[in-house]
């Protein structure tokens, strides 16, 4: 197969020869029996999400591991790592090998199951890591995420214990005394809506605690979805040091404030904008971009939350927190990344893709489009503008903050080992 | 004025001016025999109280009775909320059955702006969560009208727990609204961390701030808040905030005491303070009434029946 007339990382137009899986000639006028017009589209490696919710298995209503990753393909990914906050919970060689079991046979994209740190994730014993590590899912990820491992003996052993099997513990910073009942983001507009605030300091407590433990026991350790001006300063300086902490910012945390919960054009206290960690403040949103731009925030990973209608439509401390980002990731870094000159195409490679693979240890991820490489390719037409429709969404769910705005770009084509999973847009 | 009155703060200076003076006219009609008016025949008022709070809601029915409208009272106990239905459908089901207004008393903040998005009808928030109670405003603003006039310039100090005080943020928005000078009083751990960018002043230091006081407002101190480590005891509490003779002697001589009740009599305020003549928590009771019938002539009047 010949993919013709698309621009690697936004250079020149050249055509890209796929065979057996591989990328096998990347020239001028390549000629074939069978071809995609690329149209001048850009190439990016195969997206790879270090965060997704899939829900399955306990919560099929809001999304399963094929609409997930029909979602996952359409917004240019190839792998996500699917977090272990299920029913029952990942945190066993069972439930993680049935996760990937799920993604082989779909085959949308590839998925990676996230271990639990934690059995049940209730923060007392460690789950069976090694289990995990071992098993056909060959887990190297393992996060508690949607709770803290706020023990901090019980984080420390975690740290030390994976680096048997080369894991990294993914942090879920969140103090929980700290943000008990807590809402939204404390601040002005906590303050006068009279919701119960989730301070910065909680996060950035945790994100010190778990940088120095890290470095301590000499771990790897990466942080999920960082969301204050203050985490970004503190990794920072533990970067400073050498040591061995990354970290990801999702899309949302790129584009959206606190003060949507006051106004917007869905109302006042819509749950759409109901996320945990919450929305923060235009000051947060700055550093977190400046942040990413220059390499103290490694990656972007979704945090994909699909949630059902009716856990939306309620009140807003009734409501579930989360948002779903995959068919609009890209577009959103664009948005927030390109359009204002911060990151150009190779940079959004390296932080959707490259360094994903890299957190993740997937090997046949995240590779330079070479002569060579898996043929895990993403299409994408940053000249389109599109207005978000959620009924058009793959994905299970509908609880996307972007209803109605008009993003830059479209994800034209996805390849899964030269298999194309989206042509034109579309599922394969 | 809006449709709804769901925050003091969506009202001007010439609404909040209207209501005050259409409930000086109402408050005549309360003074005569037959104390109804006819003006909302055949308008229908729910009362949708998920809340335990009787005398709220009987102040709401009082009003839309006297205005001759027709009451249903709602409320989430024994009812099919309380079975689990969601706020969307029990406000499709009011819908349904055609309400004029809603009257919404509800623990979580906010939950009259989602109200709002599901009926046709004019929402009143009675109270919801840590957030507003707009009517407990506009009855104080009343009443602090009736015993001192105009309250441009007037001195209000608001005491006690602002962080989860609806009446708090109610009263320092429309108080700033109708040019008064706002001062609050509390231990800085029962006020939000922003409290800086209200329109208000605050201050740590009861008796430094009483002398210049024209209202002093004493707010209810829930007692669980203690087990939360906002203040080391009762005691300490009722001693460096609490409204006691000593404090009230140093208030200037006409200055008043208000509270939103119900009141920790000998906690946040003395009862012979409560008590005296310059207390208005009576006449408060009185002027909610009124209040709330200014408040449904003017949202619901104004469209023909």
């Amino acid at each position: 197969m010949i993919i013709k007339n698309v621009r690697i990382l936004g250079g020149e137009p050249v055509d890209i020869r796929v065979a057996d899986g591989e990328i096998a000639e990347i020239g001028q006028g390549l000629e074939g029996p069978e071809t995609v017009d690329g149209g001048g589209a850009i190439a990016l490696p195969g997206l790879v999400d270090l965060h997704t919710h899939l829900r399955e298995p306990g919560r099929e209503d809001a999304e399963t591991v094929q609409t997930g990753t029909q979602s996952a393909a359409r917004g240019g990914y190839t792998a996500v790592h699917a977090m272990a906050n299920t029913s029952p919970v990942a945190d066993t060689a069972g439930v993680v090998e049935q996760v990937w079991r799920l993604g082989r046979e779909f085959a949308h994209c590839d998925v990676h199951p996230v271990g639990a740190v934690t059995v049940g994730l209730e923060g007392k014993q460690l789950a069976e890591l090694g289990a995990m590590a071992d098993s056909a899912a060959r887990v190297r990820v393992f996060s508690d995420d949607g709770k803290c491992v706020d023990d901090a003996v019980l984080m420390r052993r975690a740290l030390e214990y994976v680096k048997a099997f080369d894991g990294v513990i993914a942090q879920h910073a969140q103090e929980p005394r700290l943000t008990s009942g807590a809402q939204m983001n404390e601040g002005v507009i906590s303050g006068r809506l009279g919701l119960t605030g989730w301070p910065a300091v909680a996060e950035e407590a945790i994100i010190a605690r778990d940088c120095l433990l890290a470095a301590h026991v000499g771990s790897r350790l990466h942080i999920c979805h960082v969301s204050t001006a203050g985490s970004v300063e503190i990794i920072r300086w533990a970067k400073s040091k050498g040591w061995n902490v990354t970290c990801e910012v999702t899309p949302h945390h790129l584009l959206l404030t606190d003060d949507l919960v006051e106004e917007s054009p869905v109302g006042a206290y819509n749950p759409i904008y109901k996320v945990n960690p919450p929305l923060r403040t235009r000051a947060d949103v700055e550093a977190l971009r400046a942040a990413l731009a220059d390499g103290t925030i490694d990656i972007v990973a979704t945090d994909h939350a699909p949630h059902p209608v009716e856990d939306k439509e309620t009140e807003w401390s009734a409501a579930a927190m989360g948002m779903v980002g995959l068919e609009t990731a890209l577009s959103v870094v664009q948005e927030a990344m390109v359009e204002t000159g911060l990151l150009d195409w190779a940079g959004v490679a390296e932080r959707m893709s490259v360094v994903p693979a890299r957190i993740g240890r997937l090997g046949g991820q995240g590779q330079p489009l070479e002569v060579g490489a898996p043929a895990n390719i993403t299409l994408y037409d940053p000249s389109a503008r599109t207005e978000v429709d959620p009924s058009a969404f793959a994905s299970k769910s509908r609880n996307t903050p972007y209803e109605g705005m008009t993003l830059p770009g479209r994800v034209v084509a996805t390849f899964l080992r030269g298999r194309a999973t989206v042509l034109e847009g579309k599922l394969v | 004025m809006n449709r709804h009155l769901i925050s003091a703060g969506d009202l001007t200076k010439d609404d909040a001016l209207l209501i005050l003076d259409t409930a000086e006219e109402l408050a005549r009609v309360s003074e005569r025999s037959i104390k109804k008016l006819p003006t909302l025949r055949g308008r229908t008022v729910v009362n949708l109280f998920f809340e335990d709070s009787t005398r709220t809601r009987i102040s709401f029915e009082a009003a839309a009775k006297r205005l001759s409208a027709d009451v249903i009272n709602f409320s989430a106990k024994g009812s099919s909320v309380s079975k689990g239905e969601s706020l969307k459908d029990t406000a499709l089901t009011l819908e349904a059955m055609g309400a004029d207004a809603v009257v919404i008393r509800h623990g979580a903040s906010g939950a009259p702006h989602r109200l709002a998005n599901w009926v046709r009808g004019s929402v009143v928030n009675a109270g919801d969560g840590t957030h507003e109670h707009p009517t407990q405003a506009l009855l104080d603003a009343f009443s602090m009208r009736r015993r001192l006039g105009s309250l441009e310039g007037r001195k209000v100090t608001i005491v006690g727990d602002v962080l989860h005080s609806r009446v708090a943020r109610s009263n320092v928005l429309l108080l700033d609204t109708l040019g008064a000078d706002v001062t609050l009083v509390a231990p800085p751990t029962l006020l939000p961390v922003s409290v800086g960018s209200w329109p208000c002043e605050v201050s740590y230091d009861l008796d430094a701030v009483l002398p210049k006081s024209d209202v002093v407002m004493m707010l209810r101190v829930q007692k669980e808040r203690m087990n939360a480590a906002y203040f080391p005891s009762e005691r300490e509490y009722s001693r460096r905030y609490g409204l006691d003779r000593d404090r009230f002697a140093k208030m200037p001589e006409d200055a008043i005491v208000m509270h939103p009740g119900p009141m920790n009599r000998g906690m946040e305020i003395a009862a012979e303070v409560a008590d005296s003549a310059r207390s208005t928590i009576v006449e408060q009771v009185a002027n909610g009434v009124t209040i709330r019938m200014a408040v449904l002539y003017l949202l619901l009047g104004g469209e023909s029946a």
